[in-house]
């Protein structure tokens, strides 16, 4: 199995970055070459990935197989040494930081921790969501937001399941909670792609379900390109139209979830 | 049982630099009693007169009491005063001097060596520069706190912000907010409950200044305390020793339970 994963991996690099793009689905995302190193280890070693707008993408993969890595480098969180991103139609290295901060407004990134501000309200984390839309501070706090992007933030906080939890601090939410908060923060950012990293990992069984289950439902209602991380293969076959496996810093697995099953996957990791 | 490794050594043995440094600095406090005199004798042979010096200031004199309590007034007034112009001066210079939130290295180590500057001259110091340049009174003594709570503030404030746990400030920082907005968001609201504890702490050290400061003329109680002491009014004196530990006791005790409540 091993080797017919190798096989399929020499195979998708070969093929380049658009081959999964077809005219009619403009790609949201996609990387070429992409190569990050952290001292003399290689994360990532030339990658290429091309996601279809509107596709749903498992990325799994052993620990260190660099999954997180390169949905950071994609939003240049963790700054990439070599090779192409295009998100959203613009070359994300090339752009300075103004220009990133208005291309990063239009990505969603849910995070396995959730990194939400502990001591604000639900409510004050979910209009952060907004924040790179004005350069006013009205948006810091929501005591200082306009009535009408305070209802916007409700609304999210609504489609998470949690309006009457509005006014408890961050710090006071159950770690589901804290998670749809994020999910709420990423809805308000009115986003046209989203990443998540692990947005389950730190969740007990019932609230990880919950949350895969209310994330992937409202990508798919929105119509947006959803690529998230998991260890979790149920979840990358449930969740996602297309599974990718990392080993080693290079793609080792490409393939529709459809038909998958968790052994077919665990080779990923062999 | 046999098989189970022995359990590591109590202490660490520190290396050669290090048992050098401890015999160096337990050396450097031997010679530094004897460089000022420490004399358990000399200490012996005080107590006489100190017992004398209790004995004349009581009962305390309360004649002048309406003075004195204008003058404690005016005391915790600088300490209030000096201490918020510190506080609010403390929060940029602070942003600016923490390493992570800074714009540049140079207004990094700039703003950090002015914070030490501040810090390292004592109050009395400030306080007679001040004197100087605005003349007598509390405004002086005003002046000469918010330098040294800027100095206090200041350096502690940028630690609390260093601080701050990083993943909020990539979460804004991902969603595309400015590096003011992340500061203020993620890095402000986190950082707060320091800032509040620095800064009562702060007031707390600045109420025991403001006392001090009276006697170079930078206002306060100080300087009625000095006059009572040069006038050998040991009970007047005594009156005002009295009322400055009931305000600094107050004091503490007020920003301990403010601690408590808002933390």
């Amino acid at each position: 199995m091993t080797a017919a994963i190798s096989q399929r991996a020499i195979a998708v690099d070969a093929v380049g970055l658009s081959a999964r793009c077809i005219p009619a689905a403009p790609c949201d995302l996609v990387v070429g070459g992409l190569v990050k190193r952290f001292g003399e280890a290689t994360v990532l070693d030339g990658v290429g990935l091309s996601v279809p707008r509107g596709q749903s993408v498992a990325l799994i993969g052993s620990n260190g197989a660099g999954k997180s890595t390169m949905l950071r480098c994609c939003l240049r969180l963790i700054e990439p040494d070599e090779g192409e991103l295009n998100l959203l139609g613009q070359n994300i290295r090339a752009l300075r930081s103004g220009a990133l901060r208005q291309l990063r407004r239009r990505i969603g990134f849910v995070f396995q921790k959730h990194n939400l501000v502990p001591r604000n309200s639900a409510l004050t984390n979910v209009l952060h969501g907004a924040i790179a839309r004005t350069r006013s501070p009205r948006l810091w706090h929501q005591a200082l937001a306009s009535r009408q992007s305070r209802e916007e933030a409700m609304a999210c906080l609504d489609m998470v399941g949690l309006a009457d939890l509005a006014e408890r601090r961050a710090d006071r939410l159950s770690g589901g909670q804290s998670q749809r908060v994020a999910i709420a923060r990423t809805l308000m950012q009115r986003p046209a792609i989203v990443m998540a990293d692990e947005p389950a990992a730190s969740l007990d069984p019932v609230a990880a379900e919950e949350v895969m289950a209310l994330l992937f439902g409202l990508m798919k209602k929105q119509g947006l390109t959803l690529i998230y991380t998991s260890h979790n293969l149920r979840h990358a076959i449930d969740y996602a139209d297309r599974v990718v496996g990392l080993r080693g810093g290079r793609i080792a697995f490409d393939a529709a979830s459809a038909g998958q099953d968790a052994a077919s996957l665990e080779a990923v990791y062999g | 049982m046999a098989d189970v490794a022995p359990a590591p050594a109590r202490f660490e043995r520190p290396s050669l630099l290090t048992f050098v440094m401890m015999v160096a600095v337990g050396a450097f406090v031997i010679v530094s009693f004897d460089g000022v005199g420490v004399s358990l004798s000399k200490a012996w042979d005080g107590l006489p007169a100190m017992g004398r010096l209790v004995e004349r200031m009581f009962p305390p004199d309360f004649s002048r009491i309406a003075s004195v309590g204008g003058a404690l007034l005016e005391t915790f007034q600088m300490a209030v005063a000096g201490t918020a112009l510190g506080v609010l001066a403390s929060i940029p210079l602070a942003i600016l001097a923490s390493r992570r939130h800074s714009p540049a290295t140079p207004v990094y180590l700039a703003v950090r060596a002015l914070i030490s500057f501040f810090r390292t001259v004592p109050d009395l110091v400030w306080a007679l520069i001040f004197v100087v340049a605005v003349g007598l009174g509390p405004f002086a003594g005003t002046l000469a706190i918010m330098i040294d709570t800027i100095g206090f503030c200041g350096r502690f404030f940028a630690e609390a912000m260093e601080e701050v746990e990083e993943g909020p400030q990539e979460a804004l920082s991902g969603l595309g907010a400015g590096r003011l907005a992340v500061v203020f968001c993620a890095v402000m609201p986190a950082a707060l409950p320091s800032l509040v504890a620095t800064s009562l702490f702060s007031l707390e050290k600045a109420t025991r200044s403001s006392v001090v400061l009276g006697l170079v003329g930078a206002g306060g109680i100080g300087i009625e305390l000095k006059v009572a002491m040069e006038m050998f009014s040991y009970g007047q004196a005594c009156t005002i020793i009295l009322a400055v530990f009931l305000l600094v006791l107050a004091v503490e005790q007020a920003s301990a339970w403010l601690r408590r409540r808002i933390l």
